[in-house]
C-alpha cells in the first residue's frame, strides 16, 4: 500500500470512529443544554444498547426488532436514572452531580458485568458485502451505515429543534430557564426527556459500532470519554459543533495511531481535550450557564 | 471543641500504637497500611476540595508519579530508598505547580474533565514508556526501605511508619487550616470573587493547594512502591482517582478527620464486599462488589451530600455559594 492510500485508509477509519464519537457527543450536548449536567455515565448507555441488542438477537428475535428494543431499553434506563438520581438531587452542587453520574456509571457497568460477564460479543454487519475499494483504501459497508446514522441523527435533531413544539421548548429552556418556566415549560419533564433521549442515541451508536469493534461490558468508559472530548472540541452548547468535534477527533486519532503509536491514541485525545479547555476558555466557558 | 479534639487525638494515638500489638494477621495489617496510604492522598485532596473548593479527578496520576519516581530512582539509579522516598514527591509537586496555574482557571465540570483527562494521560504514559516504567508488566525488584541496619521488611514495621507519617500529615493540615492561609482557602470556597476583592491572590492559593495535594499523593505513592516492592500501571488508573474523590466526599468536605474516615470506609468496604459476596454467592465473582459500591455512593450523595462528618451548616454554605453564582437550577 502506498503512502497516499495509507492516508486515505486513516481518514476513512477516522471518519467511522469519529461519527460514533460525534453521536455520543450529541447525546451529551443535548443533556448538558437542558439540565446543565455532564452525564459521565453516557458511555454505559452505549454498552447497554449494544449488549441488549446482542442478547435479543441471540434469543432469536429478528435483527431490526432487537435493535429497536435495545434502543428503547437504553432510553428507559436513562429515564430511570434521571428519576432515581438526578431529579432528587437537582438542587445539589455541581460536584455532587458529577459524583452521582460517576457512581451511576459504576452501577451500570457492574450490572453489565453481572449480566454479560467479560466476554466480547459481536453483531453481524447490517449488510454482507465485500469491502469497498476507494483510492487504494478499503471501507467496510458498516462504516457507511455509521456515517449515514450520524447524518440522519443530525438532520432529525435539526428538524426537532426547529420545527417541533418540544424542540422549541428545549431551546427556550436552554436560553433562559426562568422565562421558560414562566411560559409553562416544565424543566423537570425536559430533564427526563433529555436523559431518555441521550440514552437512546448512545445505544444507537453502540449498536452501529459493535459489528466493527466488538462489545464488552467495559467498552463504554473510553467511548464516553471520547464523546466528551468531541463535545468540548466542538463547544459544549453546540450540536453541529459536537458532530464536527467528533469527526475531527476520530480522524486525528486514526492518524496518530497509524503514524505514531496506537498506544498513544487515548493520550492524544486527552492532550487535545486539555489543550482546548485551556486555550479557548472564553469560547467554551463563555457560552454556558454553569461557568459563573 | 478543643477538649473534644484533643480527646480524639489521644484516642487516635492510643488505637494506632496498640493495634499491631493485638492484630497479628498480616492481611489486616495490610489493610491498615493501605488505609493510611489512601488517607495521606485523601487528606491532601481534602485540602484542595474541602478548603480551596477545587476538584481533581486526576489524583491517581500524582500518586503514580510518586510511586514511579521512587521505584525508578531506587531500581535504575540505585539510590538509597530513604533518599528516593524524600525526593519522589518533588516531581508530582512540580508537575502540579506547572499545570496548576492554567488548569485551575477552569471550573466545575471543566476542571473535573481536565483533571480527569490529565489522569488518563499520565496513566497512558506509564503504559507507553516501557523503557522507563516497564510498561504494562511493571517494575519489579524495588528494595525495602531501610535506615542503616534497620530494614522495614515486615508489615508491622511498615504499619508504624505509614501511620506516623499520616499523623504528621494530620497535624500539619490541622495547623494549616487554622492558619491565615487556611482561612483564605475557605474564603475561596465560600466566594472566590469576594476573596479576590479582599486583596487575596486566589490563583496562587489554589495552585499552592493543588501542589500540596500532589505532594502528599506523591509521598503516598512512594510509600506504596516501597511497601509492595512491585508496581504496574493498574493501581494508578482513573478508578483510583475516583476513589480518592469519593473518600473525601464521603468523609465530609472541609473536615480534618473526614478523608481518613472516607479512606477507611472505602478500603474496608472493598475488602468486606469481597469477603461477603464470596460467602453469599460463591460463583458471583467480583461483579456484585462494583454494583454495591456504586449504589452506596449514589445513596450517600442523595441523602448526605455533605459527607458523614461535616456539619449541616457547611451544606448551607455551599448552597449559598451556588445561589450567589447563579448555579442553582
Amino acid at each position: 500500500m502506498g503512502t497516499e492510500s495509507q492516508y486515505i485508509q486513516y481518514l476513512l477509519s477516522g471518519l467511522t470512529t469519529g461519527s460514533i464519537y460525534a453521536l455520543i457527543a450529541l447525546a451529551l450536548v443535548v443533556t448538558f443544554n437542558i439540565t446543565g449536567i455532564f452525564n459521565l455515565a453516557i458511555g454505559e448507555f452505549v454498552t447497554i444498547g449494544a449488549l441488549t441488542a446482542v442478547s435479543l438477537l441471540h434469543a432469536g428475535l429478528p435483527a431490526t426488532l432487537s435493535y429497536c428494543i435495545a434502543v428503547l431499553v437504553a432510553g428507559l434506563v436513562g429515564a430511570l436514572v434521571e428519576r432515581a438520581t438526578i431529579h432528587p438531587a437537582r438542587n445539589a452542587s455541581v460536584l455532587s452531580l458529577i459524583i452521582i453520574t460517576i457512581a451511576v456509571s459504576i452501577v451500570l457497568r457492574g450490572a453489565a458485568l453481572l449480566i454479560w460477564k467479560t466476554y466480547p460479543y459481536t453483531l453481524p454487519p447490517f449488510v454482507t458485502a465485500p469491502p469497498l475499494r476507494l483510492l487504494g483504501a478499503s471501507l467496510v459497508p458498516q462504516s457507511l451505515f455509521i456515517l449515514g446514522l450520524a447524518v440522519v441523527a443530525v438532520s432529525l435533531l435539526f428538524i426537532f429543534f426547529e420545527f417541533t413544539y418540544t424542540g422549541k421548548a428545549v431551546r427556550a429552556a436552554m436560553m433562559n430557564q426562568t422565562a421558560a418556566r414562566l411560559v409553562g415549560i416544565n424543566p423537570g419533564r425536559l430533564s427526563l426527556f433529555a436523559f431518555t433521549f441521550s440514552g437512546a442515541i448512545a445505544a444507537l451508536a453502540g449498536i452501529f459500532i459493535t459489528p466493527i469493534t466488538m462489545a464488552t461490558y467495559d467498552m463504554g468508559f473510553m467511548l464516553g470519554l471520547k464523546g466528551f472530548v468531541a463535545a468540548i472540541l466542538g463547544g459544549v452548547t453546540n450540536a453541529t459543533g459536537a458532530i464536527i468535534g467528533g469527526i475531527l477527533l476520530g480522524v486525528l486519532e486514526a492518524f496518530a495511531a497509524g503514524m505514531v503509536s496506537s498506544g498513544l491514541k487515548d493520550a492524544i485525545a486527552m492532550v487535545v481535550m486539555i489543550a482546548v479547555l485551556l486555550t479557548r476558555p472564553t469560547g467554551i466557558l463563555g457560552s454556558t450557564r454553569n461557568s459563573a | 471543641m478543643v477538649s473534644r479534639n484533643s480527646c480524639c487525638r489521644l484516642l487516635f494515638c492510643g488505637v494506632i500504637v496498640s493495634l499491631p500489638l493485638i492484630i497479628k494477621s498480616t492481611y489486616i495489617l495490610g489493610i491498615l497500611i493501605l488505609i493510611a496510604l489512601y488517607a495521606i492522598v485523601a487528606e491532601g485532596l481534602g485540602v484542595l476540595m474541602g478548603y480551596a473548593g477545587q476538584v481533581s479527578f486526576g489524583q491517581a496520576a500524582f500518586y503514580g508519579l510518586g510511586a514511579y519516581t521512587a521505584a525508578i530512582l531506587a531500581t535504575r539509579c540505585h539510590l538509597p530508598p530513604l533518599l528516593c522516598l524524600v525526593v519522589a514527591p518533588v516531581l508530582p509537586t512540580l508537575v502540579a505547580l506547572i499545570i496548576g496555574r492554567s488548569i485551575l482557571r477552569l471550573r466545575e465540570h471543566y476542571l473535573a474533565l481536565a483533571t480527569l483527562g490529565f489522569g488518563i494521560l499520565v496513566y497512558a504514559l506509564f503504559k507507553e514508556f516501557a523503557g522507563l516504567t516497564g510498561g504494562p508488566s511493571g517494575l519489579t525488584g524495588i528494595p525495602y526501605l531501610s535506615l542503616g541496619p534497620f530494614i522495614l521488611d515486615r508489615d508491622w514495621k511498615y504499619y508504624y511508619l505509614v501511620w506516623v507519617i499520616l499523623s504528621l500529615v494530620l497535624v500539619s493540615i490541622d495547623n494549616l487550616t487554622r492558619s491565615p492561609v487556611g482561612r483564605a482557602f475557605r474564603a475561596i470556597h465560600a466566594s472566590e470573587k469576594a476573596t479576590e476583592a479582599a486583596g487575596i491572590d486566589t490563583t496562587t492559593l489554589k495552585v499552592q493547594a493543588f501542589g500540596l495535594s500532589a505532594c502528599l499523593a506523591g509521598l503516598a505513592g512512594a510509600l506504596y512502591a516501597f511497601w509492595v516492592t512491585f508496581i504496574s500501571p493498574s493501581p494508578f488508573s482513573f478508578t483510583a482517582s475516583v476513589e480518592f474523590v469519593l473518600m473525601v466526599v464521603i468523609g465530609g468536605l472541609g473536615t480534618l478527620w473526614g478523608p481518613l474516615l472516607g479512606a477507611a470506609i472505602i478500603v474496608g468496604l472493598t475488602e468486606f464486599l469481597r469477603w461477603a459476596v464470596r460467602i453469599i454467592m460463591p460463583e458471583a465473582g467480583g461483579e456484585f462488589e462494583i454494583i454495591f459500591f456504586g449504589l452506596i455512593f449514589v445513596l450517600i450523595m442523595l441523602f448526605r451530600p455533605q459527607g458523614l462528618l461535616a456539619p449541616r451548616a457547611f451544606q448551607g454554605a455551599t448552597t449559598g455559594k451556588m445561589e450567589e453564582e447563579g448555579c442553582l437550577r
